[in-house]
């Protein structure tokens, strides 16, 4: 069988811990060859028993830490050379900012096609076939590479992960990197405080709030807690610093897909629309009965949010105990 | 110095969008289209650098015809010339195609400063700025939502998915910026009027030293093979929460569905 490369991601900090995206690509992977997982880091062994639960055949790990310093370019070159070692029939990575970064370097560098934010991958009689999710979820395509080993970043949630337990070899690999990878590098780094709930792009329900808020974010977060939710925000109230950027939905923030999505005091501005109309589910809490998110919707209540959500934080609270 | 702006023209995303049935392309010749918004960031930067000091602001796209009103749009907001390249070969041209053209450009170009947006308003990949980067061999610096250029150093503050980073990078470079970091200038009544004087060039895939089979529908490395309508959404139950029941209703919806 043919070798599938997967770019594992994984926490920096601490070392190794594996994202269910990568339990999601491991097991997309299968449905193409035998997954050969790609870590770059620290410390593997952390992140081995994650892979070899996900069915990794073998783990390739690259600890050079310059790989870390520079950006994305040497991330890439690493790629290329343990392409050039293992010739798999495809590549999965990803779909976050890093991921397509390293992806588009290496198309170019392995004159490959690329796909970019895949929803779902399986295998054609001609190499993977993607469905992607275009024109903020007015279309479905589907797609394939027809040149080079194709290269394809997947969005969470794009496979329910499958346990197939293996106990994967790790095997040390050393990558050289050229002067010109090193040429853009950070310099100063802030972690993004944990909030304790679920990341927005893989949680199944998520709470957003917009310029209905008013800037207060409380009602929100307390109903989404209520869940057990992720907190999403629209960009009027990141614009007005209510909320942090890294939790915008919409075009140029984040495309969820949840099972639910629950839209407060957002009135659903194409640009949004275009990050959550594809969630399975969706609720708004709006007071303009005319607001364009209830075209969308599954169930809507026309209302303020500062008197709906208390009270059914009270409720689900209620009912839960 | 030389900035160069790479500026995409999209079909209008609150218009009509829709795929060519002969070839599963997107219909860029019978639908209304303009500037992707994302890269009137990118002209925005491009103009607050020249501002600054001293350098001069060239807007560069790869499309039809009508694309050349993305260049018209960008000498309005202040640009000083334009760049279209045309060519009836470049349709159906997909990422990796594209970011060899706009190389091929840039070098002609002999940019300084390459500046994108973080992505189209169509493909939406937001791979091109680090395609070009490779194919030019330059250092990328992508995402910007905070940007300053001091003599040769480029620098860009960027909220990542974990983090919250600084970047710097040396001239030359190319950098892409997020539409958080700045707040793009309408053109103004003069800026229109002097934008039809500026100087705009018109280059064939001959002009870059390609030929057409390097480009195009040809040479895409990938195809699309199938494109689906979404079927419409059927009519959601809208309540109003008069005197407090709609709490109660929207938790009841959420039971149901089995969210609790
Ligand atoms: C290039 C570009 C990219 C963009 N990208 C994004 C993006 O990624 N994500 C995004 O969200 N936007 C994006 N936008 C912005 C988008 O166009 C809208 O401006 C934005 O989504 C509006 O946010 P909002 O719905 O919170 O605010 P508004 O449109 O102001 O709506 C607020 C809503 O709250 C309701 N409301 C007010 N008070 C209450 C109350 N007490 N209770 C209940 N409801 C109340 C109002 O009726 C109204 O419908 C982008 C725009 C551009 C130009
Ligand atoms: C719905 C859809 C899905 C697609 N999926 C794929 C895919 O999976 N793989 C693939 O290879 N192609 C795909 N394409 C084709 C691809 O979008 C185009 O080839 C495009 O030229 C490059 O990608 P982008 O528009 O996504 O650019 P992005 O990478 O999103 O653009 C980033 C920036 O690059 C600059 N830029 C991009 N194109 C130009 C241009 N023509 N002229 C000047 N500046 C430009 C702009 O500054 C822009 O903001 C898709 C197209 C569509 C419409």
């Amino acid at each position: 069988m043919s070798n599938v490369l997967v770019l594992v991601d994984h926490t920096d900090n601490p070392g190794g811990t594996v994202r269910k995206t990568t339990a999601e690509l491991l097991t997309i992977a299968r449905r193409l060859g035998e997954p050969v997982a790609v870590f770059i880091g620290s410390d593997v062994q952390a992140a081995l028993p994650a892979l070899g639960q996900y069915g990794a055949t073998k783990v390739i790990a690259l600890s050079n830490p310059e790989l870390s310093q520079y950006l994305v370019a040497p991330k890439a070159e690493a790629l290329q050379q343990v392409a050039a070692k293992v010739e798999p029939s495809a590549i999965l990575i990803s779909s976050n900012a890093e991921g397509k970064e390293i992806a588009a370097r290496l198309a170019v560098k392995l004159d490959s096609g690329l796909i970019t934010d895949a929803v779902d991958v399986q295998a054609g009689d001609g190499g993977p076939v993607t469905t992607q999710s275009v024109f903020a979820g007015n279309f479905t395509v589907q797609a394939k590479v027809t040149h080079g080993t194709p290269i394809i970043t997947v969005k969470p949630n794009a496979a329910t992960p499958e346990v197939a337990e293996t106990s994967p070899e790790v095997e040390e690999f050393d990558v050289t990197i050229s002067d010109a990878a090193k040429t853009a590098r950070i310099t100063d780094s802030k972690p993004r405080e944990a909030t304790g709930r679920p990341e927005l792009t893989e949680a199944a329900i998520i709470v957003s709030g917009g310029r209905g808020t008013g800037g207060d974010f409380g009602p929100v977060e307390a109903f989404a807690d209520s869940l057990g939710a992720a907190v999403g925000a629209s960009r009027a109230a990141v614009d007005s610093g209510w909320y942090p950027h890294a939790y915008q939905v919409g075009q140029t923030g984040k495309t969820v897909s949840p099972q639910l999505y629950v839209a407060a005091g957002i009135s659903g501005a194409i640009q949004h629309r275009a990050g959550m109309q594809t969630s399975k589910t969706i609720v708004a809490i709006n007071k303009d009965p005319e607001a364009p998110i209830f075209e969308l919707v599954d169930f809507g209540v026309v209302g303020d949010l500062h008197k709906v959500l208390p009270t059914a934080t009270e409720e689900v609270t209620k009912r839960k105990s | 110095m030389k900035i160069v702006v790479c500026a995409k023209f999209v079909p209008d995303a609150t218009a009509d969008r829709r795929f060519r049935s002969e070839d599963n392309t997107v219909d860029r010749a019978g639908v209304d289209g303009l500037l992707s918004e994302l890269d009137e960031y990118a002209v925005e930067t491009a103009l607050t650098v020249k501002e600054a000091g001293d350098a001069e602001v060239t807007v560069l796209t790869v499309g039809p015809e009508q694309a050349a009103d993305a260049v018209k749009k960008g000498l309005q907001m202040g640009a000083d010339a334009g760049v279209h390249v045309l060519d009836d070969a470049i349709h159906g041209s997909d990422a990796v195609a594209t970011s060899l053209i706009l190389a091929k450009a840039l070098a002609k170009l002999e940019a300084d400063l390459v500046v994108f947006g973080m992505g189209s308003t169509d493909g939406g990949m937001g791979v091109v700025p680090a395609m070009v980067s490779e194919r030019l061999g330059l250092p990328a610096v992508t995402l910007g939502s905070e940007v300053t250029v001091d003599g040769q150093t480029v620098r860009i503050r960027r909220d990542g998915d974990t983090a919250s980073e600084t970047i710097e990078g040396t001239l030359p470079l190319v950098l892409s910026v997020s539409d958080q970091a700045n707040e793009p200038r309408y053109p103004s009544f003069k800026g229109i009027m002097a934008a039809k004087k500026k100087p705009v060039e018109t280059w064939s895939l001959a002009d870059l030293e390609l030929t057409p089979d390097e480009v195009g529908g040809s040479s895409a490395w990938t195809e699309v093979v199938e494109v689906t309508a979404r079927p419409p959404r059927s009519a959601g139950t809208i309540v109003t929460d008069e005197d407090g029941s709609g709490a109660a209703e929207l938790v009841g919806f959420l039971s149901t569905n089995k969210f609790l």
